[in-house]
């Protein structure tokens, strides 16, 4: 059925286009029938626009109960204090413990899952077989759809006695076990998304390396990956901003104190971690505390916010040659 | 005898890669069998009837999670009947009707972008909408509206996939004999289209039990001694269950985790597990 000549797939394509006019115009004349076509058009419209409703909801939320929270505590002090004690009686606002515990646990994730998920993507695209394939890939994608709380749990439980056998002075709650499972969540986000940039490097790459005498993995690392280098960057870049917004992970197993450190061993509390803190008490609306929340939730977004524009933006310059 | 030596140096570098390479695929799923495999050495042991017929409790021994499964049943349902007819809604309008209008570019490039916000803060657009501006409370409907968001845009992109899916042939056919754009697109595209829509919506909801913080964000109770009697009731959920029995320092508490956490992963196994039946089905009745 498809398999037709170029030319009559013009001459559809033109005589779609004339047809689209020709509904048109009849449904311009036509009565009642017009009428239900375009309550329907106007309601899946309607649906489409309820989206560009949830971006503006999120706006709306974060930056009313923001610019409340800046009315009792001023910018200067949310920027340059180094405490968070805002449940405390004598009250710190300075965000840099939650940024600084957000940014341990995600360079604790990706020093994981970089080098497995680049590796996992290399062996997917360049190595295994079409059935090793077929297994591989729905196996490594379970790992993505594990529920966090499922991963939360297995931090605590499992990974942090574990990784205490090997690391010493290694905290209860602490940094670094939530920081690799996180890792492991977000390495099939990295594998499936570089597979898909390298599998998109043409093959005539492959054939040249090979043609200057050049062994497979020379080609790979050499050729292939420097290819691929944009969409990777772009994977690794929106996996890192996985790891930044995870929360029940973090909430389970790198303790509730919000501590400046980069020690990976010591108990820190991220960004998302202090919300859930906040959520499970009864604090009312309308309280500094209430509005604390919001003002985390702002910074969070805005940093997930730049990191998925600047990985579209990688992404979207696609293919510059091999440097 | 040089060229030798550096050919078979090459080669024993070309397999050690390969195999560091195998390593790196292997060594995640092996540590997704060892959390199953201690969920399961944990908390089946754990499960009988008692556990899912029991409310919670301040033993561990006799605690169970009643409350919770009633209350992730109606919140999935609740969700998937507000998120799935919304996001075909707009999957069909961008794929069948938008075209390149400015509405149907800004709704892309909104979607690509709303993917990425993490999940907690859609627990935030919940409290500050939901449960505050629109006066529904800590309720099970305030729950279902921020998941639906949530999943909103995976039950959009599922559906253009589905859509897309639909040869343009059949559209034109159709066209010809008359038929408007909406009896084409109800009559002919959609039904096609049905099976891969249902999949990817069942999917995007089967994530949505998963969900822990939004719900948390939003206000579910962690301890609840009756069942949900309607939309706007207080309510609990599985993953929310396991998080307080996770949060205690009693051992008999983990074990009642575990096994919380098996309820919750065959739930959604099942679920899924109904998605690729439902497909097949549905090709088979279509084909």
């Amino acid at each position: 059925m498809s398999s037709s000549k170029p030319e009559t797939n013009i001459e559809r394509a033109s005589a779609s286009k004339d047809m689209d006019a020709r509904v048109r115009r009849a449904s311009i004349k036509g009565s009642s029938r017009s009428i239900g076509e375009s309550v329907i058009e106007k309601c899946l419209a309607a649906s489409g626009a309820a989206s560009i409703l949830v971006t503006l909801g999120i706006i709306y939320t974060l930056s009313a109960e923001t610019i409340a929270f800046f009315a009792e505590v001023s910018f200067a002090e949310f920027l340059l204090d180094t405490e968070w004690t805002p449940l405390f009686s004598t009250k710190h606002f300075g965000i840099w413990p939650l940024v600084s515990g957000t940014l341990i646990t995600s360079v604790a994730a990706i020093a994981f899952a970089l080098p497995f998920g680049l590796l996992s993507a290399i062996y997917l695209c360049e190595y295994a077989t079409p059935k090793a394939r077929l297994f591989l890939k729905p196996a490594l994608e379970v790992l993505a759809g594990v529920p966090t709380i499922v991963y939360g749990f297995f931090a605590l439980i499992v990974v942090t006695p574990w990784l205490q056998a090997f690391v010493p002075d290694l905290a209860g709650f602490n940094a670094l076990a939530p920081g690799l499972v996180i890792g492991i969540m977000i390495t099939p986000m990295i594998a499936s998304l570089s597979e898909d940039a390298l599998y998109a490097v043409p093959n005539t790459l492959r054939e040249a390396s090979y043609g200057l005498g050049a062994d497979k993995v020379t080609t790979i690392l050499r050729v292939v990956v420097p290819a691929a280098r944009s969409g990777i960057t772009a994977s690794v870049l929106l996996a890192i901003s996985r790891a930044v917004g995870e929360t029940m992970i973090v909430a389970i197993a790198a303790g509730q104190r919000p501590t400046m450190t980069i020690d990976p061993r010591e108990s820190v509390q991220t960004m998302t971690a202090f919300i859930v803190q906040v959520s499970m008490g009864d604090t009312p609306a309308g309280t500094l505390e209430y509005r604390t929340i919001f003002a985390v939730g702002s910074a969070l977004f805005l940093l997930t916010f730049c990191i998925n524009l600047l990985s579209q933006r990688i992404a979207r310059s696609k293919y510059e040659g091999v440097a | 005898m040089n060229a030798w030596a550096s050919e078979q140096r090459s080669r024993t570098g070309e397999r050690a890669f390969r195999s560091l390479c195998l390593f790196a695929v292997l060594v995640p799923l092996a540590l997704l069998g060892a959390l199953l495999f201690d969920v399961a050495l944990d908390g089946l042991g754990r499960i009988d009837l008692d556990f899912l017929r029991n409310y919670p409790s301040r033993k561990a021994e006799r605690a169970g999670l009643l409350p919770s499964l009633v209350g992730t049943v109606y919140l999935i349902s609740l969700t998937a009947l507000l998120a799935v007819p919304l996001g075909a809604g707009a999957a069909v309008y961008l794929e069948e009707y938008g075209g390149r209008t400015r509405l149907s570019k800004l709704v892309e490039v909104n979607i690509a972008n709303l993917a990425g916000v993490p999940s907690v803060i859609y627990g935030l657009l919940g409290l500050g909408i939901f449960v505050r501006t629109c006066g529904m409370g800590r309720s099970l409907l305030a729950g279902a509206c921020t998941l639906a968001l949530l999943i909103l845009p995976i039950i959009i992109i599922a559906s253009r996939e589905a859509l897309r899916n639909v040869p343009k042939d059949l559209r034109d056919a159709c066209y010809g004999l008359g038929a408007t754009k909406w009896q084409t697109t109800r009559q002919v595209v959609l039904p096609l289209a049905l099976p891969g829509i249902l999949t990817g919506s069942i999917l995007a909801v089967s994530r949505a039990i998963g969900e822990t913080a939004p719900l948390i964000v939003v206000g579910a109770s962690t301890y609840i001694t009756f069942l949900p009697d309607g939309p706007m009731s207080p309510f609990s959920a599985l993953p929310i269950q396991i998080f307080n029995w996770v949060s205690r320092p009693n051992e008999a508490f983990l074990e009642n985790a575990s096994a919380g956490i098996i309820v919750l992963l065959v739930t959604m196994l099942s679920i899924n597990a109904a998605a690729l039946v439902l497909r097949a089905r549905l090709q088979a009745r279509i084909g």
